[in-house]
């Protein structure tokens, strides 16, 4: 573990200095294995940090949720967040676009830093963060307003009001919904089964093309088909945008994901690294123990 | 568990005497709320037969019971009865979100609540005199007066007001805000885009029936002074006014028996009709909102 936060900070030097799109990869802290190793194959090899957490400690009160974290979230890939109830992973999430500041007891240590800026500075405003970073709840969550309405809402708070109606029929398409609901626009958006929903509030979420998308297990209320389409949906999202999604279903995790941060219990970010990787051959005896279903 | 493989026949029988003992109880007990109020409302109405008429309703008061009329009476009560839901929605409403969604919970906001749940409490007549001294004494806006009655009694309703928008505040689903937060609106755009709408019905339900209180109370006009017959209707907010029980109370003390039981008897199914009328008026809005949101 301090093997790993060594190697870490070396790679935080040297992101700070040269943000470049061309700079290469970092190894995968601590495990030896290289970017090559077949993770996100498919795609250039040449990824730029989005998110960057540095010995993030999150407090609820006394409580501490995270502890020590340090991560390096690459752009336009999938990063899945896995590991037991309570040990962090909403927190983890809540903590990257300040939902937390919502929490009265939340205390925030440490740096977490989009496109380089800390998002714990104080000149951020923290409304301003979450118009850059779309968030997608365990639940659906649609507001009780027409489907049109639900989709504009984002763009209504930022007070965008031209070409609404195309950017609305372009979310909807781009989470693959517009098919089931283009001759309802103007109906409750509650009336559309709990798959619709979760659909409509990705849309939501992507209408105001943020560059982050977080997802705190967007499937966990869904049947096999909807969770399927959403699975589908998030992998062509991140040819766009960078996605962060929470999810305790491990064959989810490797199905969709290209990098895998593994949390367990008390907060510690205890692994991360390429998906294949993880789920194949990981460093961590606890990690291997989690994924197989021996604890958690 | 026991009766699984016991000798009984089946499964056995379980005792359901306290059950439906218990049955017989609460419906006792729902009996003589219901059948009471059922019995004081048909005296009343069978009083006011031949005494509640268009005449009465249209016209002054009169020593001449045959002549007298409840009309600056009702119409006061109703001019009350705007200005307290103008006073209080926006003071309630606005002290609700304030509680709920700003004040952090701390211990002078506890503080706050508390003393918010025990001023709805206090006696009305305490109300009263806080009226006099602060709105005719310190303010001078005059004994009696449409807008010194008309804060008095605000006040009087206002913790109702505000613990029952608070209520509605506190119903609306957490997940909604997080949404709205999530999509980077602000605290204001949260409230009033997803907060106050689906609170909304509950807040007007609440200022309703804190008004179908207020309409009843006799205690804090007297306090302040408001006259016990006034001929006619109020047409500024510094006219005196009367209001409906104010008139009753007193009618109910002239000696002759047609005022003790016909003319009161006619104000008082006006006044339940009016408050009535208030009440559904507040259930109609209520289910048209929740239309709206489904
Ligand atoms: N609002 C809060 N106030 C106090 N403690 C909290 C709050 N939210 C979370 N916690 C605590 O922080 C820890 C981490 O919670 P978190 O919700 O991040 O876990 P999780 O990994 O998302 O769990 P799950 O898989 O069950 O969703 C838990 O011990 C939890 O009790
Ligand atoms: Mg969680």
């Amino acid at each position: 573990m301090t093997n790993e936060q060594m190697t870490s900070s070396e790679t935080e030097s040297t992101d700070e200095h040269e943000h470049g799109r061309e700079q290469q990869t970092a190894p995968t802290p601590g495990s030896g294995l290289t970017d090559d190793a077949d993770g996100g194959g498919t795609r250039s090899e040449t990824e730029r940090t989005v998110l960057e957490a540095r010995n993030l400690d999150v407090f609820y009160g006394d409580e501490q949720a995270l502890r020590d974290v340090d991560i390096d979230i690459p752009e336009n890939r999938v990063t899945a967040v896995i590991g037991p109830s309570g040990c962090g992973k909403s927190t983890f999430l809540r903590s990257i676009n300040r939902m937390n500041d919502l929490v009265d007891t939340c205390r925030v240590d440490g740096k977490l830093a989009f496109d380089g800026k800390n998002v714990y500075d104080e000149d951020v405003d923290p409304v301003a963060l979450r118009r850059k970073i779309g968030m997608v709840f365990q639940s659906p969550n649609p507001f009780p307003k027409s489907i049109r309405d639900n989709v504009a809402y984002g763009l209504e708070v930022q007070g965008i009001d031209d070409n609404v109606d195309e950017a609305v029929e372009q979310a909807l398409k781009r989470a693959a919904l517009w098919d089931e609901v283009k001759d309802q626009l103007d109906e409750s958006g509650l009336e559309l089964s709990g798959g619709q929903q979760q659909r409509l509030c990705i849309a939501r979420a992507i209408a105001t093309d943020p560059e982050v998308i977080l997802m705190d297990e967007p499937a966990s209320a869904l049947d096999p088909v909807a969770t399927s389409k959403i699975e589908d949906l998030i992998e062509d999202l991140a040819e766009e945008y960078t996605v962060v999604i929470v999810t305790h279903n491990m064959q989810q995790a490797a199905r969709i994901s290209d990098k895998t941060a593994v949390f367990l219990t008390g907060g510690e970010l205890v692994e991360f690294g390429e998906t294949n990787q993880i789920f194949e051959n990981p460093d961590h005896d606890r990690v291997e123990d989690y994924i197989t279903g021996k604890f958690g | 568990m026991a009766t699984e493989t016991g000798g009984d026949t089946g499964f056995g029988q379980v005792s359901r005497a306290k059950d439906v003992a218990f049955r017989y109880v609460t419906l006792a007990a729902t009996l003589v709320g219901i059948v009471s109020l059922a019995i004081l409302l048909a005296y009343v109405t069978v009083d006011a037969v031949g005494w509640l008429d268009w005449q009465f309703l249209t016209s002054p008061p009169h020593p001449d019971p045959f002549e007298a009329g409840y009309y600056p009476a009702l119409v006061g009560s109703i001019a009350l009865m705007v200005l307290i839901a103008l006073v209080t929605f926006p003071l309630g409403v606005g002290a609700a979100i304030y509680l709920e969604e700003y004040a952090s919970d701390n211990l002078l906001t506890r503080f706050i609540q508390l003393n918010i749940a025990n001023l709805a409490g206090v006696p009305s007549v305490v109300y009263g005199l806080l009226g006099l001294g602060l709105f005719v004494g310190l303010l001078n806006l005059g004994f009696g007066t449409l807008l010194v009655a008309g804060f008095t009694v605000s006040l009087l309703v206002l913790p109702i007001v505000i613990i029952s928008a608070q209520e509605a505040i506190r119903a609306v689903p957490d997940s909604q805000r997080q949404a709205s937060y999530g999509m980077g609106a602000t605290k204001w755009q949260t409230i009033r885009n997803v907060v106050l709408p689906r609170a909304m019905p509950g807040i007007m339900t609440g200022t309703i029936l804190a008004l179908g209180r207020a309409i009843g109370e006799t205690a804090p006009l007297i306090m302040i002074g408001a006259p016990t017959t006034v001929f006619g209707v109020p047409n500024s907010l510094f006219s005196k006014i009367s209001a409906m029980p104010m008139q009753i109370y007193t009618w109910a003390q002239y000696p002759s028996t047609e005022f003790q039981y016909g003319v009161v008897a006619a104000s008082a199914v006006t006044l339940l009709a009016v408050l009535l009328t208030i009440n559904s008026i507040a259930i109609l809005i209520r289910n048209k909102y929740q239309q709206q949101q489904s």
